[in-house]
């Protein structure tokens, strides 16, 4: 699926990632963590093509991205889907033109469109704001677009920029609900995290980068050991977790 | 991809309307230009076409003769030219022909030509060279024949024509291109200003997959329709201005230089044609420019 293999990537002195090797397979949900400037943006820029790698192989779904032309970059971010911390959506566009806007720059039919995105308004549970726009929906509200924009053209992948980063706690674990269910449909989800108790109760694979390097891998970790944080073995099963905790 | 054009232009409708005040800016600019250039072009074009006339009219050398030369020593001249080399055709004129000519040519007034006591013309060889290079030549082979009066060419006021001709062509040149690059570049600033406005609608056009030229579409199309009202203003302006013109001096025109002035029509439908295909280039080439910093990914 995603497959980096001793990739380094450095900014003039400053090292973003530096031989990393690592492998994410169809259908995972891997959380991504480490301090800021750790590396994990260049990470996620590597995956996405905004950057080249000094050195090294990354792969996607068989693809050599290193190798990669310009014009072959949007064929590439097609099929990964991305939601960030701060939303970025069209302010003047509403909730189902956000939506349908990505599938106009696939050149979808508007039939397709008009099939698809309420389809997946309705998944990600904002069916009833269809016709609002941006700014007369809560943030919780407003993640939730992006989500839907992000999937809408079925991406292999989802990759999400601490998007719980300006939620709070109870939205911030509808939004990972929601992930998770986009995950059970067979969507890979990237998901790059300060959230220190969402991943620790997630019980998903965590790598954590520190200073440019790949310092841990657990198949089922927490957030804080690489950090020195108290560990939290508390793990919840399945998808009860979201309805009680904080 | 007809889909992609349609969006293209909706929304660079959008954006002219919306930046309407530099786009207006622009289209000054781009209409200022051409104005220039077309003024320009008028007159290239009419002094071409003065000089093509008078190229064809002026290929002729009169070669007048004493009156002691005789026919047979004028008959041996022309033996002679007509086997130089870029002669195409030598004549002999006699004064009485000459003066048939000229009544032909007064027609009305012809009478006046009557209260001569003697024909005042002399006779004459007339040499039609075929290119007017080779006149000089000519000439000089002429001159070496005895019995000669006078000789008359115009190659010097044809190469003259030329000369102003090719002058002008190259000063509107590179007017021409300077103006181009200050419009390009005045478009580019303000097509920015609206990519600037879209910055992050185009960044996330890019995250989701849109090509470069899906994001570039109706930033292309804003430049060309800039260009394209552009031109369509100027060729209105510069074609008005050359009807008044030729409806006020093409009658002087004519009887001065005896050729009249490309016609009105002839001109505005090229005008129209390079116009739109300067305008529209400029205002694609400054929007593509505009774009260059915000896509390369």
């Amino acid at each position: 699926m995603i497959a980096f293999d001793h990739v380094t990537k450095s900014y003039g002195s400053n090292i973003g990632i530096q031989d990393v090797t690592v492998r994410i397979n169809k259908g995972e949900f891997v959380f991504l963590v480490g301090p800021s400037g750790a590396g994990k943006s260049t990470f996620i820029k590597l995956i996405l093509k905004e950057i080249d790698a000094d050195e090294g192989s990354i792969r996607f779904n068989g693809m050599e991205i290193t190798k990669l032309s310009n014009r072959e970059i949007p064929k590439l971010r097609r099929n990964t889907g991305i939601v960030f911390q701060d939303f970025r959506l069209l302010p003047r566009k509403t909730v189902f033109e956000n939506v349908a806007f990505a599938m106009e720059i696939v050149h979808m039919s508007s039939r397709a469109i008009r099939r698809q995105v309420p389809a997946v308004l309705s998944l990600v549970g904002i069916s009833s704001k269809a016709s609002k726009y941006p700014h007369e929906l809560s943030a919780g509200e407003q993640q939730r677009v992006a989500i839907a924009r992000a999937i809408v053209n079925n991406p292999t992948v989802l990759i999400a920029d601490e998007p719980t980063g300006n939620l709070d706690p109870d939205t911030a674990w509808e939004i990972m609900r929601l992930l998770e269910q986009i995950n059970l449909r067979g969507t890979t989800v990237l998901m790059v995290t300060h959230a220190k108790d969402i991943v620790d109760k997630m019980g998903k694979r965590v790598i954590a980068i520190e200073k440019g390097r790949i310092v841990r891998d657990d198949a089922s970790g927490s957030y804080g050991a690489c950090e020195g944080d108290r560990l939290l073995n508390y793990k919840p099963l399945g998808g009860v977790f979201y309805s009680h905790v904080k | 991809m007809l889909n992609s054009w349609g969006y293209a232009i909706k929304q660079a409708f959008k954006q002219v309307f919306r930046n309407r005040a530099m786009s207006v800016a622009s289209m000054f600019s781009i209409t200022a230009m051409l104005l220039i250039l077309g003024l320009f072009f008028i007159l290239v074009v009419n002094i071409n076409m003065v000089s093509e006339t008078a190229k064809k009219q002026l290929d002729t050398i009169q070669v007048y003769l004493l009156d002691t030369t005789t026919f047979e020593e004028a008959s041996g001249m022309l033996s002679q030219l007509k086997a130089t080399e870029g002669v195409k055709e030598a004549i002999y004129l006699s004064n009485e022909e000459a003066m048939a000519q000229w009544r032909t040519k007064w027609g009305d007034n012809a009478y006046l030509l009557d209260g001569l006591e003697k024909n005042p013309l002399p006779n004459s060889l007339i040499i039609k060279v075929s290119r007017l290079e080779a006149a000089d030549d000519v000439v000089a082979k002429v001159k070496t024949f005895q019995g000669i009066e006078d000789i008359k060419y115009y190659k010097d006021t044809v190469d003259q024509l030329m000369r102003v001709s090719k002058f002008m062509q190259v000063s509107a040149m590179v007017i021409i291109i300077f103006l181009v690059v200050v419009s390009v570049v005045v478009v580019s600033n303000t097509i920015k200003l609206t990519v600037l406005a879209r910055e992050r609608e185009i960044s996330i056009m890019k995250y989701i997959g849109a090509t470069n030229w899906f994001i570039r579409g109706p930033f292309l199309v804003e430049g060309i329709l800039i260009g394209i009202f552009s031109s369509l203003i100027s060729a209105g302006i510069v074609s008005f201005l050359y009807y008044k013109i030729t409806e006020l001096v093409g009658h002087e025109v004519f009887v001065m230089l005896s050729t009249s002035m490309v016609p009105g029509d002839f001109l505005t439908v090229h005008l129209i044609w390079i116009f739109l295909a300067l305008g529209i280039s400029i205002g694609a080439c400054g929007s593509i420019i505009s774009m260059r910093r915000f896509l390369d990914t």
